[in-house]
């Protein structure tokens, strides 16, 4: 076989294998060059964090609005303290917002829920490193069967 | 008694010859390496070890990938979970089957190609003539093929990975019926790029190395007959399995493991 045909059936083949490498990338792995745009950073500090980790979604009525950024303690009050970068495309929320750590299923990961709230006269909207003050902590299923059986006792 | 600690006095001296002369060749080898005038041989060689290994590559792909997703089929179906049967697909052959399957078919296909022939070359003194003529043998028939080995390797894993998940699309979605969009978008789900995808792909590296050193180096230093050759070509193919094997679980466990 000439050198050109084998050139030829190489090039072939290192075409082939880097359409592979581009289909395993973007259809198997679902990886994607648009990103998640421009973030700004909100704080919000619960009680108990949970299962939440760094990346869990921000979701509202179940889009995807932001990700969890980083999850640190204030050595003040011992509250947890977690940082979420909200994507700015999807706009601003009013400080009457509160947010709330849930489950997606039985089992499943743990994502922070975010209940928007009424814009009236004298409220602002959150901006890059406001605060929400509503927030509802992770539910342990511990403490939620020992209050059950608590409650359980009380009646007899 | 005595003859039992001589022999695994011998063994060892063995060994450590044997990793001494191969790490002394790989050193030279790699050392030789840069010359332009030397890539054609090497392109030459991409031929010989990659497309020549194209159809039973994309052949045991196609039906790994088909039995895997009857398997995973079988078993999900009972917890009414067989909708995550597209990325119990990807994730084990991404991870695991694909760089070793892979592996494992080019130490047979092509490691053992490249003893044979290095091996008649030594045993008809092709190699020595060479050095005769102030030709390195170690520059103009070792470094190609060695670095066309450690190209072509990843290569065709890709290639054998992409064929399989068809191949488990192909079972799962079109003769068992599970949905073709759960298949993809549970898959995407699961599957991310760089832990998945390409540590698949440093696998596979690192696969290409031991076998076409091994192949290489069994080649090399052949015993100059028509015993040897075959030998060696059995050795190259045991070896290199063995190697890839064990590399395998090494890797898997500082990838995935912690």
């Amino acid at each position: 076989m000439s050198q050109k045909k084998i050139e030829l059936w190489v090039g072939v083949f290192v075409i082939g294998a880097m359409i592979s490498l581009a289909i395993l990338a973007f259809n198997v792995a679902g990886l994607s060059f648009k990103g998640e745009g421009r973030s700004y950073t909100l704080y919000a500090s619960f009680s108990n964090v949970g299962g939440l980790k760094v990346r869990s979604p921000v979701k509202l009525g179940g889009v995807v609005v932001g990700r969890v950024e980083n999850i640190s303690l204030d050595k003040d009050s011992y509250m947890p303290i977690v940082r979420l970068a909200m994507f700015e495309n999807n706009g601003y929320y009013p400080e009457t917002s509160s947010v709330a750590i849930l489950t997606s299923g039985l089992l499943g990961e743990q994502y922070i829920g975010l209940q928007p709230g009424f814009i009236d006269e004298g409220i602002n909207m959150l901006k890059d490193g406001g605060r929400f003050e509503d927030t509802k902590s992770a539910i342990v299923l511990e403490d939620l069967i020992g209050q059950f059986i608590y409650s359980i006792n009380k009646g007899d | 008694m005595l003859d039992y600690i001589g022999a695994v006095g011998r063994l060892s001296l063995y060994f450590i010859k044997t990793t001494g002369k191969s790490c002394l060749m790989l050193f030279h080898t790699i050392f030789g390496m840069p010359h332009p005038k030397l890539f054609p041989l090497f392109i030459g060689q991409i031929f010989q070890l990659g497309i020549l290994s194209l159809p039973i590559i994309l052949t045991a792909g196609l039906f790994i990938g088909m039995v895997l997703s009857l398997q995973g089929y079988n078993v999900l179906v009972d917890y009414a979970a067989e909708e995550s049967l597209g990325s119990m697909v990807a994730l084990s052959l991404l991870r695991e089957l694909g760089p070793v399957v892979t592996a494992l078919l080019f130490a047979g296909r092509a490691g053992s190609a490249l003893t044979a022939e290095i091996g008649l070359m030594q045993s008809t003194e092709q190699i020595a003539s060479m050095e005769m003529m102030a030709v390195s043998p170690l520059k103009r028939v070792i470094a190609p093929r060695f670095l066309a080995g450690i190209i072509t390797l990843p290569l065709l894993t890709l290639i054998f990975n992409v064929v399989a998940i068809w191949g488990g699309y192909l079972i799962g979605v079109t003769w068992m019926g599970v949905d073709g969009g759960a298949y993809w978008s549970v898959m995407q789900g699961s599957v991310d790029y760089l832990p998945d995808v390409m540590n698949g792909v440093i696998k596979s590296i690192v696969f290409g190395v031991m076998i076409t050193w091994v192949a290489l180096y069994n080649g090399y230093h052949v015993m100059p007959n028509a015993v040897g050759i075959s030998r060696s070509t059995t050795q190259t193919v045991v070896v290199s399995s063995l190697l890839v094997l064990a590399m395998d679980f090494i890797l898997t466990v500082f990838m995935f493991g912690m």
